[in-house]
């Protein structure tokens, strides 16, 4: 009877005790604000580079804190949307820009940027690469922070185009390229290596050849409205018919997702791989690697996406990624403040050094201190065009649909006519 | 009747709550969105009546996944089910490490979905997988299964059924053990041989559980996700897309919300007429 009588009594002391723990830590969080900052960064290392950017604002701003929290990739893309409309929406994520950052900025859920940008006479503006700005702004608003750019060339492993008697430096059209891949194949060597599986490797070629085909203006014409029927998108989906027939991949390639693909070059499997800039980094090459080593980064040339004959194209437009940070709606007013930081010309350079990305913030690249991705940032800056990835610039549906259509077409299971109703067909429900 | 009220007043609502705000109203609601061009922001706002439908059934990666369906569904009645009958009469005997095998039988169906889907697609890698090994032993070039769009889904087939065979096995042996030894015992004194046994006494009254059997065969095919994910992700060219896989990657994954919400609305009536139907019809007296 005593032991039955104590154990409320108990309890009610667990419960105060609580209570005031709990009291006491949300009264505690009052007196500064926390920028939730949401990311989808995997690798520690390169989230270490961010933790000490972090760590030292808030040791100059101690009413701050940054808490950091992680998605993983696919999971973050679908909980988005109810997170930004939720209580517990981040204060900052990561953006790829296009489509989805425009169907985000027209909910309300996020904010622009625009005001902290050209707050004392434009500082934070003038520091950041016009293009990169440029690229994350709709209809004249800023709604992201740029951070990194990046640029998707061709990759080549040295010994084995030497062993085909191949010159990387002679390849500059469509043709000289299959040629290449013919001359490749009949020295025994697979061509290239291609992410069939994942789709969306294979939508690097559709896209750089429709870019080489219809150029800035007919690009930009096809997203106003004109569609992706033309006449240049017909001959850039043939262009990439004509490659798959020659069949220029790894056996198995359909089903190859993006590690596999990088394995196969990394492993001396395949003699090109069409990729990021980072392909040739010694870090990339050793988490690409069966052996954990990979390719030394002599062994690897790169040469741009070549021209092809009569298109409107030209050789400095560049196809790569645009990365930025987006503030919601409700993020504390700090958050602005701390991006600037974070985007600022030493941290940029440290990100550059430590994390291997090619900076917007003018100056940044300063840190670039690994060879290969010097290569592609002096290509970047004489950038005439820059075209954001099309599977996040056309919108999430769109986009995928292209990734669709660039398998579809490579592996000869569709003409170029149908493919492009196809992507059509997703486009019109779009406008 | 008067002593019911109060249980009822007292117990109903909490269930019927529960039951209301998470099962009928997100029903209702995804019937709502099924109307609309929506990406998942903010409300749905622009109206295009049926126009999500008439895109589901013009889509060909909706129609290979409606036969996928069907095809699973097919194999599961006419190899897993029969497979699954052979083994639990074979292991509920009483020989010696029956025991054993039942286990290792039923070892697949433990094994989560994911690490399922995960360790097949390693087994059929034409490059490190054991196929591959196999293959090369035999000094033969590898295949890629589960990149060909010819072969892939039978590949696909191939894992269900090592993977769920062993669950219905369970059921058998289950059922095998609720028949009255006498019954057999009376076939054997009648002189019956050991297939006629099976066909003539133990079938006859296993016909509930082999009716069960089919019925999660054909709700589980309805089902399928785990597995396919890991393993294929729908591809190569959608040629292992599920009805649920469809809705994953042309709702969720292209932010396609209304879209996506046809597709579960189609998908609802297809479980609910072939739930239903096959209950009125093959099971009516279970």
């Amino acid at each position: 009877m005593n032991h039955g009588f104590a154990r409320p009594w108990r309890d009610t002391l667990l419960l105060a005790v609580s209570a005031v723990t709990l009291f006491g830590s949300v009264t505690g969080a009052y007196a500064q604000s926390t920028i939730k900052w949401l990311h989808l960064e995997a690798n520690e290392n390169r989230l270490k580079t961010w933790q000490d950017i972090a760590a030292a604002y808030e040791a100059e701003h101690p009413d701050v804190k940054i808490e950091f929290q992680f998605l993983e990739n696919e999971a973050f893309k679908a909980k988005l949307p109810t997170l930004l409309q939720s209580n517990d929406a981040p204060s900052m994520f990561y953006t790829w820009g296009g489509g989805v950052l425009k169907a985000q900025s027209e909910t309300g859920a996020i904010r622009d940027v625009t005001a902290a940008m050209d707050a004392d006479g434009g500082a934070w503006r003038n520091s950041i690469s016009p293009a990169a700005v440029d690229g994350l702004s709709i209809d004249g608003k800023v709604w992201a922070a740029p951070i990194q750019s990046g640029l998707v060339s061709f990759f080549y492993n040295k010994a084995m185009f030497e062993q085909a008697g191949v010159d990387a430096s002679a390849i500059a059209t469509w043709d000289d390229f299959l040629a290449a891949v013919s001359k490749l194949k009949e020295a025994g060597i697979t061509p290239i290596a291609g992410g069939g599986g994942d789709k969306w490797p294979i939508h690097f070629y559709w896209s750089y050849l429709a870019m080489r085909e219809a150029g800035k203006d007919g690009f930009a014409a096809a997203k106003a409205g004109e569609g992706f029927t033309g006449e240049a998108f017909v001959r850039a989906s043939q262009h990439l018919v004509d490659l798959g027939a020659l069949e220029p991949f790894q056996e198995g390639y359909l089903g190859a997702t993006w590690p596999d693909t990088q394995a196969v070059f990394a492993d001396g499997r395949a003699a090109i791989i069409l990729s990021f800039e980072n392909t040739a980094t010694p870090q990339n090459q050793a988490n690409a690697a069966t052996d954990g080593k990979g390719l030394a980064q002599d062994a690897i040339g790169r040469f741009a996406f070549p021209l092809v004959e009569g298109g409107a194209g030209v050789i400095t437009d560049d196809f790569g990624g645009l990365n930025g940070w987006v503030v919601t709606a409700n993020a504390p007013p700090e958050t602005e403040d701390f991006l600037k930081y974070f985007t600022s010309k030493d941290n940029a350079a440290k990100l550059a050094e430590f994390n291997n990305i090619l900076p917007t913030t003018l100056g940044g690249d300063e840190g670039v201190k690994d060879p290969s991705l010097a290569d592609s940032a002096a290509q970047m800056a004489k950038a005439t065009w820059h075209q954001n990835y099309l599977d996040q610039d056309l919108g999430p549906n769109v986009g995928r649909v292209v990734n669709d259509m660039s398998v579809e077409l490579v592996s000869g299971q569709m003409s170029p006519e149908d493919a492009l109703q196809q992507i059509e067909d997703a486009f019109s429900l779009e406008m | 009747m008067r002593g019911k009220w109060p249980v009822l007043v007292l117990f109903l609502p909490p269930a019927l709550l529960l039951f209301t705000v998470f099962v009928i109203l997100p029903m209702g609601e995804a019937a709502w969105y099924s109307f609309y061009n929506w990406n998942g922001y903010g409300l749905p706002s622009q109206w295009i009546g049926t126009k999500n439908y008439e895109l589901i059934f013009r889509n060909g990666a909706f129609r290979t996944a409606l036969i996928n369906n069907g095809l699973i569904i097919v194999i599961s009645i006419c190899v897993q089910i029969p497979l699954a009958l052979w083994l639990a009469t074979m292991v509920s005997r009483n020989i010696k490490g029956a025991l054993a095998f039942r286990l290792l039988f039923f070892l697949p169906y433990v094994l989560a979905d994911v690490a399922a889907g995960m360790i097949w697609r390693f087994v059929y890698d034409g490059e490190f997988g054991l196929v591959a090994g196999i293959w090369n032993f035999f000094g033969a070039a590898p295949p890629f299964w589960l990149a060909d769009k010819q072969v892939a889904f039978y590949a696909v087939l191939g894992v269900i059924v090592w993977k769920y065979f062993g669950f219905h096995m369970m059921l058998f042996i289950a059922g095998l053990q609720a028949i009255d030894k006498s019954v057999l015992e009376a076939a054997d004194i009648d002189g019956a041989t050991g297939w006629q046994k099976f066909y003539r006494v133990t079938l006859p009254l296993l016909g509930s559980t082999v009716r069960l059997s089919v019925f999660f065969a054909v709700v589980g095919s309805l089902q399928l996700f785990d597995m396919i994910m890991p393993l294929t992700g729908g591809g190569p060219s959608n040629a292992t897309q599920t009805l649920v896989t469809f809705l994953y990657s042309f709702g969720v994954m292209r932010m396609q919300v209304g879209f996506g919400s046809a597709v579960g609305v189609v998908l609802f009536i297809i479980c609910v007429t072939l739930a239903f139907g096959y209950k009125r019809i093959f099971m009516r007296n279970d």
